[in-house]
């Protein structure tokens, strides 16, 4: 057996400097004349930040995992593990990456980081294809049976059953019908779907195949932001090799059945995450939605029945195929099966994407897997789920399980599944405004609901951080709120007052101190930022002394440090560098 | 400054008879020219029978698209709800005043043009900087002016 070298390559790897890590694996293994025995292997990221992950798995030692490697380490670790078989002890993972990975089910993250995303010889040694030969072999009822007797739903965001909607596609009439993967990956704050289709894009592509089979078409398209390169380019690579070895173009493993994928790139707007939106997309106009029904099942790419789903719902496909329904649904709750990826940023120690089986608690993911807060002194507030259709929910309410049911009770959504931890400097008034500017600079205008609707309640959650809020404002953005969600075209503007009703429910007195004590308790809005040192809590560090890039202010050891107004621009670099929040 | 259409008539030609492809067909254009140029939308039009506020419409609609042409280095600061929380928008405050534009602008010297994403997916690395689509991660606004100052000299030294 050959030693393999695994270093992690997508896109946060590839920004650590892992090109240049594996290029000096190369020249090191060269030189020490180790070329032979050993295999590099560039796969995708595994979803933990480290810089550049690097695995060497040995006969004799198994497998060993460095972090934070940088290509200065890289001699070391090949004279010290490779020559002399003793593992680097300084440089190998710590507990952090062991507590992130106990407690993950991973299924549809199975292969990332584990294989080349760029070789299709690794996916089929790691099971890839199997699900899609015995498909062939099945009447496509008996296949569409299985995905639905799984009980899997959608991940892109409203969870609806996979297998009725393959059925629904397969009922449809047609002479041509299509499959669509939705790789618009539009969600702030989301990325697992980017990571799968770095870091294992066949899964996605075996995904679509068999839902090809399985409904009756012949053409695919996977619509995918412009902003992934790299995953476009993986896309690519990877079906030029799904065609060579014949599991995409015409009579497909000698069988009757053909279907072929073209890569669509996304233009930069978020409301072609919405089905309708994306079909108009994809036939070379302007993204809007459409009324529905017609659903794209019925009617969709230029006017023939269209199934659409999400990266993460095709990746779970072949699991399920192999596997079988009986195995899925035993992982989850009564009503949401299987796992859900969530990609957990903000201020938590472990940033990154998780998978775990729905009924998970979100407090369970972040002090499990998450590792807890970042800094210890600033008490944890909540977590915002969902993205700009979900909501912000309170440490309070971290218990409730993960499915979509006990997520949609709370006013927030599951949605794609990103999950933003919030501490103590972040001010909720602010996030409910950032994700209102985010829908109104995103809404495409059509319906008025959404276009003048979500500009009114933005210029009033602006006039609240900036001191000029009045208390009526509350029950204004209360009204409105409703109004949009019950009017409003398409799922962008239906969902877009979610975060702004979330924050009034949950965090309502930090809107009154905004508008009475004209005062954001979190630092944040600067506006009501004085820019003072509160002494009582400063403990003289001088973390700020070194922040400020203006050198507004003064600072001596075993002194309170002095902010100089004349020269102060405001940037807040002082406040994020606090660790006390002791600068109001 | 007059515009070499020879790539815009290559291009015209490779889409030619296909269904769903102006927006592919525009983002080649922009991929030559680092924009979409005036006279290759009349070329267009004239060319493919599409009106002019069709391709119009379809620029104005997607973020990506530019009618201008674009500094020698853009900045993207990445506005995601990580980067959010972690300070990213006092970093593109602090840059739109420093650099002396707003978001979608270029200095006047043609050296940079300030951009913002929704968010760039990279939000274990929050708050994101990219610089000519090098990724920049747990940025603090130090660490941005020394990298504007860095693709600064790197320029001088040209
Ligand atoms: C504004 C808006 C944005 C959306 N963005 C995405 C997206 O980026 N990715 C996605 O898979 N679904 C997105 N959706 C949901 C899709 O409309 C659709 O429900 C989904 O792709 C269906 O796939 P699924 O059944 O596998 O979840 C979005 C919906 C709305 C209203």
């Amino acid at each position: 057996m050959k030693i393999k070298i695994l270093i992690c390559m997508g896109t946060s790897g590839i920004s650590a400097g892992a090109e240049e890590v594996a290029k000096i694996f190369e020249s090191e293994l060269k030189l020490k004349k180790l070329m032979d025995k050993c295999r590099i292997i560039k796969v995708g990221d595994r979803g933990l930040f480290r810089d550049t992950l690097v695995d060497i798995i040995t006969p004799e030692l198994g497998r060993v995992t460095y972090e934070y490697i940088k290509s200065e380490d890289v001699p070391k670790i090949v004279d010290e593990h490779l020559l002399k078989g003793k593992p680097v002890e300084e440089l190998r993972a710590g507990k952090d990456y062991e507590q992130f990975f106990s407690g993950q089910i991973r299924i549809v993250l199975s292969n990332c980081g584990e294989i080349d995303p760029e070789d299709i010889d690794d996916y089929i040694t790691h099971g890839g294809y199997n699900a899609l030969q015995s498909v062939l072999s099945m009447v496509p009822e008996k296949v569409i049976d299985e995905i639905e007797k799984s009980g899997l739903r959608g991940r892109g965001g409203a969870g609806f059953s996979t297998g009725l909607k393959w059925k629904f596609c397969k009922n449809a009439k047609s002479n041509m019908k299509y499959v669509v993967c939705n790789a618009d990956e539009g969600d702030p704050g989301a990325f697992m779907d980017r990571s799968v289709l770095e870091g294992d894009p066949q899964s996605v592509i075996e995904g679509m195949i068999i839902a090809g089979y399985a409904i009756g078409a012949t053409e695919g398209f996977i619509y995918c932001r412009a902003e992934y390169p790299l995953a476009i380019k993986r896309l690519e690579i990877s079906i030029s090799q799904a065609r060579e070895k014949r599991f995409l173009g015409d009579n497909i493993l000698g069988s009757e059945f053909s279907f072929d994928i073209t890569i669509k790139r996304g233009a930069g707007a978020f409301v072609c995450g919405e089905e309708t939106a994306l079909l108009a997309s994809i036939e070379g106009r302007r993204g809007m939605p459409r009324a529905r029904p017609p659903f794209p099942a019925q009617e969709g790419l230029w006017g023939k029945p269209t199934l659409i789903n999400n990266v993460e719902t095709f990746a779970n496909i072949r699991h399920i195929i192999i596997k079988g329904a009986e195995w899925f649904s035993s992982i989850g709750t009564d009503e949401s099966k299987g796992t859900k990826v969530f990609a957990l940023a903000g201020k938590v120690k472990n940033t990154g994407l998780v998978e775990v089986p729905m009924g998970t608690t979100i407090r369970e993911l972040i002090f499990g897997p998450g590792g807890g807060m970042v800094k210890k002194k600033i008490g944890l507030k909540g977590v915002q789920i969902g993205g700009p259709s979900g909501g912000c929910l309170p440490e309070t309410l971290l218990d409730i399980p993960i499915d979509y049911e006990s997520i949609s009770k709370t006013g927030a959504i599951m949605g794609s599944g990103g999950m933003v931890v919030m501490d103590e400097k972040t001010c909720m008034v602010d996030i409910a405004r950032y994700f209102l500017s985010f829908t109104v600079e995103e809404s495409c205008g059509k319906c008025i609901p959404c276009r003048v609707g979500l500009k009114r309640m933005l210029e009033v959650l602006e006039k609240i951080t900036e001191g000029k809020g009045k208390e009526d404002h509350i029950s204004f953005l209360k009204e409105m709120s409703t109004t949009i969600k019950h009017t409003a075209l398409c799922g962008l503007g239906n969902t877009a007052p979610n975060p702004v009703l979330t924050t009034l429910k949950y965090f309502q007195d930090e809107y009154l101190t905004h508008i009475r004590d004209l005062n954001c308790p979190a630092h944040v809005c600067v506006e009501l930022i004085e820019f003072e040192v509160i002494e009582e809590k400063c403990v003289k560090c001088g973390k700020c002394y070194e922040a400020c890039p203006v050198d507004a202010i003064s600072w001596k050891k075993k002194e309170y440090p002095k902010i100089d107004k004349e020269k102060c621009i405001k940037c807040k670099s002082c406040i994020n560098a606090c660790d006390f929040m002791a600068i109001k | 400054m007059k515009v070499n259409l020879s790539d815009t008539r290559k291009i015209i030609q490779q889409y030619r008879n296909k269904k769903g492809t102006l927006i592919p067909l525009l983002q080649e254009i922009q991929a030559i020219y680092g924009y979409v140029p005036k006279e290759s939308i009349e070329l267009i039009s004239k060319e493919l029978l599409i009106y002019p506020v069709k391709i119009y419409g379809i620029l104005t609609f997607y973020t990506q698209f530019y009618l201008t042409p674009r500094g020698k280095h853009t900045i993207i600061v990445c506005q995601g709800t990580a980067c959010h929380v972690m300070g990213g928008k006092d970093i593109l405050d602090y840059l739109s005043n420093k650099l002396g534009i707003s978001e979608g602008e270029t200095t006047k010297e043609g050296m940079f043009s300030l951009e913002r994403a929704a968010c760039l997916g990279c939000c274990g690395m929050a708050p994101v900087v990219v610089i000519d689509n090098n990724f920049y991660g747990m940025c603090d606004i130090q660490k941005v002016d020394a990298l504007v100052k860095e693709y600064r000299s790197k320029e001088a030294n040209r």
